[in-house]
């Protein structure tokens, strides 16, 4: 029986889309049965993220629908087999899903798979609502901007009063050199804030980007600084303990040496 | 006429106390301050009098509270300052300790959340950006007050708000609001903060100046003792 994890954060544009798949390709890289549900309905991304746009035949509307099952609508992935999509609707509004629904599509998808990620919406309502209801456990992503971490705040509290484990964080679009300036808030800061568990820290790079223009994640490639984080997130989501990377020590360290220095 | 002393008038420093002995009957009290109070001569450019009223152990309902206020409008240079009883309703005894008991929690305050409490709040955690937390009486946070905090917030301008780690978006205390200045990025350690004595300002203190400013700050014995 799999477990189902959304990832969420309260603003938008802060890389739920790109973590969801990322960590969609580096769960299915380390050999897991990986399904991805799309509940932005009305503004699906995840199919293009994932380079699968072209090959979606149904969607999560015409299962709720009744049109075709959940299997049918099913999109595999172009390089591992045990990784699928089910992919949002492009026309429908969100009032098309609900959470009962999504219960029901994620109790069925379960016993297939080991891993189901939802990719939920921006904001904190419906759409909120629908990609947190089926979900065992929850990831929160947050950049170190102040409005970021604010909803971010926000969003645990919602989350908090699910029945659901505690949420845990990954900080995307850390800068070295903005950290280094106390031009953004330090991460210290944010997990003091926002106190839940760390499970990684994604830097701001532009492979990523890249990577997603061209429909493959960059947690596919071997060795740039954010697939390697993404593949760690990936591997503590299993259970390995894995110290956060070097690149994150030496922000704090050279922060703190700074400061130390009274250095800005 | 017999002589009746169920009501007693005696001379204070600061007006009238008149007694009225809690073994007479109601009735017989009432009628009895009639002719107390018509007995009395007083002058048409005697200064107002000052009266507290003394019920002793007799609880009287506010409609006959009202009744005794009307018999003294009638001998207009009388004022009553205070209708003092050693007994209180039950109801209101209840309403009091709501109203001041300490509750406690042991949560962050996230933002967007409001914890809003009827008597004190002792909150261990964290107030964050954009969280609220009210109480009618003082507010303790033992952690960092970071959002908008609102001591005696219906209205009791002696509540006070203290916290371990002080760098709040807005204070208010009664209906006065303080917000700190727009430079001032960083907090203070073991901060409080209360109404300065024109109860138009919030001053900020060290929480050890509360022992001065507020020496008693537990609100159930202030009420049983004012009232
Ligand atoms: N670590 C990163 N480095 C560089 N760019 C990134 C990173 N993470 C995300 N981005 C870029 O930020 C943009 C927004 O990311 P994404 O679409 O994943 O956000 P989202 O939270 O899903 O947005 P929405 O709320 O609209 O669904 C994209 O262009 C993405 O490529
Ligand atoms: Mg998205």
């Amino acid at each position: 029986m799999g477990e189902a994890i959304v990832i969420t954060s309260g603003k938008g544009g802060v890389g739920k889309t790109t973590t969801t798949a990322n960590l969609g390709t580096a769960l299915a890289l380390l050999g897991n049965n990986v399904c991805l549900i799309d509940t932005d309905i009305g503004l699906r991304n995840l199919d293009v993220v994932m380079g699968l746009e072209n090959r979606i035949i149904y969607d999560i509307i015409d299962v709720t629908q009744n049109r075709c099952n959940a299997r049918q609508a099913l999109v595999r992935d172009k390089r591992f087999d045990c990784l699928h999509l089910l992919p949002a609707a492009q026309t429908s509004d969100k009032t098309a899903l609900t959470p009962e629904a999504m219960i029901e599509i994620i109790q069925d998808l379960k016993p297939d798979y080991d891993y189901i990620l939802i990719d939920c919406p921006a904001g904190i309502e419906q759409g909120y609502k629908n990609a947190v209801a089926g979900a065992d456990k929850a990831i929160v992503v947050t950049t170190p901007e102040k409005s970021s971490v604010r909803d971010a705040d926000r969003i645990i509290g919602l989350l908090e009063q699910e029945d659901i484990d505690p949420p845990t964080l990954v900080i995307n679009r850390i800068r070295n050199h903005m950290v280094n300036n106390g031009d953004m808030l330090e991460i210290d800061e944010i997990i003091q804030i926002l106190s839940i568990d760390l499970i990684g820290i994604v830097a701001d790079d532009d492979e990523v980007i890249k990577a997603s223009n061209h429909g493959e994640p960059v947690a596919f490639q071997p060795k740039t600084k954010a697939s390697i984080a993404y593949r760690n997130i990936a591997r503590r989501i299993l259970g390995e303990s894995i110290p956060l990377q070097t690149l994150d020590e030496k922000i704090t360290f050279l922060g703190k040496m700074k400061k130390m220095l009274g250095m800005k | 006429m017999a002589v009746k002393r169920g009501v007693t008038i005696k001379g204070t420093r600061d007006g009238l106390s008149l007694y009225m002995d809690d073994t007479y009957s109601y009735k017989e009290l009432l009628s009895e301050l009639e002719e107390v109070l018509s007995a009395q001569h007083i002058l048409e450019e005697d200064p107002l009098i000052r009266v507290t009223i003394e019920l002793g152990n007799r609880y009287l309902t506010s409609k006959q509270q009202d009744e005794i206020r009307q018999i003294f409008e009638k001998h207009n240079k009388l004022v009553i300052d205070k209708i003092q009883s050693n007994l209180i309703e039950k109801k209101t005894a209840l309403e009091w300790k709501e109203q001041t008991d300490i509750k406690m929690y042991h949560r962050m305050v996230r933002s967007g959340q409001v914890l809003h409490v009827e008597g004190d709040l002792f909150l261990i955690g964290d107030v964050n950006p954009g969280g609220k937390v009210m109480a009618s009486g003082n507010v303790f946070v033992l952690g960092s007050l970071k959002g908008i905090a609102h001591a005696g917030c219906s209205g009791n301008k002696q509540a006070v708000i203290a916290a371990s780690y002080m760098a709040p978006s807005q204070l208010r205390i009664a209906d006065i609001i303080s917000r700190p200045p727009d430079s001032d990025e960083e907090g203070m350690y073991m901060e409080c903060g209360f109404l300065d004595e024109s109860y138009e300002k919030i001053r900020m203190e060290r929480v050890t100046a509360l022992s001065k400013v507020r020496p008693e700050l537990n609100g159930f014995e202030r009420r049983v003792m004012n009232g």
